[in-house]
């Protein structure tokens, strides 16, 4: 019995100790004072608590700034995205019209085109339209990698619901307008939810795109704002990054652990389908 | 008859409906997307540079990288990072799945902790794992030096074998979770009962995993290392956040050196050519994705 259960929990605590040391050492780093980040007796102890770290964060950095930037490019990119998606996932499954193969395959090739092979002709693109260092020019460039990811997901979704329901609604008068949002919208909640958050933790994590074309301080997303701005030169202010990537780690890991479940269906799914 | 009942009766027409409904997304995807991909590949043929529209050169740029050994390090490393990265994330994950797979008290807990380090945005956790592996104030070496196994503190980041090194592990980190979640899904549809015929039939866990397990994960391990290696070889936030490509450009990849030279640089022809470069590959990882895709 206790064999199994060394062999068990062995093993688990070992992966536990790898995967979670870096958020350890985020928390750890925040409340410790400067002078026991450079001499410390045992550095994975803390002897004396301090919240300097994040009032100086907060205070004299630009931080709280980005932070609501962060919030808003996310929040934005996720509403648009899965609004866009919902209507072209329904178009595909539902209306057969000429092309839907054609277009189902498009999304799918999409999906998988990483941003980092997009980054410099897309600076061309943004530069002509005049969105350069616009915020806002952030919720339709994050589009593009959501949409596809979103549409993906929804289709897996939206296959699952009997046609049946849309046909009786139709005998009894439905518009189209009603039954896509009035009759498959609620059913479809779940894989909407499913969408939402990996678009709004896509989003929160974005770098390459808000690094290249935001430049102003004040329209900076957390990550740019913290590595081009709270890292000059060779000097690191340690305890101030580590309490803005504890921060900044936050609202990504409460949507997460609010709705675990969903991001394992979603994995699963996106092996499954 | 007024205009406005008559587009409204059109759209009751599915085709003219779907058009409409996918209208939004494929403006999107055209512009910012499509657009984009075909606007790289033309620009990695002119001697474009930031605020000049350059003039069309043909390959010449892709005979300037292809003679440079920064690149041919940067496509060598690329490589070197994904396909270590793939064989620590498989080989770990798996090994996790196995073990999340059994029931035991605290399953969801583990399950939902073991997945943080691909939630967390890659560049703050980057930075931790930057911070834990600085050359003077390491914790790791620290503990190393206590326990008698090195003498001074290693310099992770500062040379290229161990950068190279750090790196491999550190995205093997963010994404092994992702490989686990696949797996235990994998695992969770395999029938208990193949298992019961197999152990009657005298059969070791070993060959268990051998002849039923591995064989029936072979589809989700295709689709996973497929999808994986895409997004690792063209990988920026971890190798940008943790080494910026140095030490002497030992750690370069595709993306980190694309950056570098059109946007620090300002040549982009040249950094296009280096951002096309991948395509080669991810085309055919893209045929095996959308090939395995199909099949199920």
């Amino acid at each position: 019995m206790f064999l199994r259960r060394l062999r068990l929990y062995g093993p688990l605590a070992l992966y536990g100790v790898f995967l979670l040391l870096p958020f350890y050492w985020m928390l750890l780093t925040t409340f410790k004072p400067d002078a026991e980040l450079l001499k410390s007796p045992n550095p994975f102890l803390i002897f004396h608590v301090t919240i300097e770290h994040i009032t100086g964060l907060l205070t004299q950095t630009q931080y709280l700034q980005w932070f609501g930037n962060t919030l808003f490019v996310s929040a934005a990119s996720t509403v648009v995205s899965v609004f866009i998606s919902y209507i072209t996932a329904y178009a595909i499954i539902r209306l057969r019209f000429p092309g839907s193969e054609v277009v189902s395959t498009a999304i799918f090739l999409a999906y998988i085109v990483p941003p980092a092979i997009l980054f410099i002709p897309l600076a061309t693109i943004i530069i002509q339209l005049h969105w350069f260092d616009k915020l806002w020019a952030l919720v339709p460039i994050y589009a593009t990698f959501l949409v596809p990811f979103c549409t993906w997901l929804l289709i897996g979704f939206l296959k699952n619901i009997p046609r049946e329901l849309e046909e009786a609604a139709r005998v009894d008068g439905a518009s189209n307008f009603a039954i896509i949002w009035r009759i498959i919208f609620p059913i479809a909640v779940p894989g909407l939810i499913s969408a939402s958050i990996f678009s709004f933790t896509l989003s929160w994590n974005e770098y390459l795109y808000a690094l290249v074309y935001m430049s102003s301080s004040t329209n900076k997303t957390v990550s740019v704002g913290m590595i081009t701005e709270l890292i000059r030169g060779d000097r690191f202010q340690w305890g101030e990054l580590m309490a803005g990537a504890l921060i900044g780690i936050l609202p990504a890991i409460l949507v997460y652990f609010f709705f675990v479940e969903y991001y394992v269906a979603g994995v699963s799914g996106s092996v499954k389908e | 008859m007024t205009g406005r009942p008559q587009i409204l009766a059109r759209l009751d027409s599915p085709r003219v409906l779907g058009y409409v409904l996918i209208a939004p997304a494929a403006v999107l995807l055209l512009g910012l997307l499509a657009y984009p991909l075909v606007l790289g590949v033309w620009l990695s043929m002119t001697s474009a540079s930031l605020g000049n529209a350059g003039e069309f050169v043909g390959l010449k740029n892709y005979a300037t990288i292809l003679d440079d050994p920064i690149f041919r390090g940067a496509a060598a490393f690329s490589v070197l990072y994904t396909v270590c990265a793939e064989i620590g994330k498989l080989t770990l994950g798996l090994a996790l799945a196995l073990i999340l797979n059994q029931r035991f008290r605290g399953y969801r807990a583990a399950r939902s902790l073991m997945l943080l380090p691909w939630v967390a945005p890659t560049v703050l956790s980057a930075l931790a794992w930057l911070w834990l592996l600085d050359p003077q104030f390491s914790a790791l070496s620290w503990l190393l030096i206590k326990l008698h196994l090195i003498e001074t503190n290693i310099d992770f980041l500062g040379h290229a074998w161990p950068a190279r090194f750090s790196l491999i592990v550190v995205n093997i980190w963010r994404g092994l979770p992702y490989f686990a979640i696949g797996y235990l899904a994998g695992l969770q549809g395999i029938s208990k009962d193949l298992y019961e015929a197999a152990a009657i039939d005298g059969a070791t866990g070993w060959q268990a995993f051998r002849r039923i397990t591995w064989p029936l994960l072979a589809p989700i391990t295709t689709i996973l290392v497929a999808f994986s290696s895409i997004f690792t070889l063209t990988d920026f936030q971890l190798i940008w956040t943790m080494t910026r490509g140095g030490p002497t450009d030992s750690t370069q990849v595709f993306t980190t050196l694309a950056y570098q030279r059109a946007i620090t640089g300002g040549q982009l022809g040249e950094g296009a050519a280096i951002a096309v470069a991948p395509i080669v590959f991810m085309v055919v990882l893209a045929v095996i994705v959308v090939r395995s895709v199909r099949e199920r």
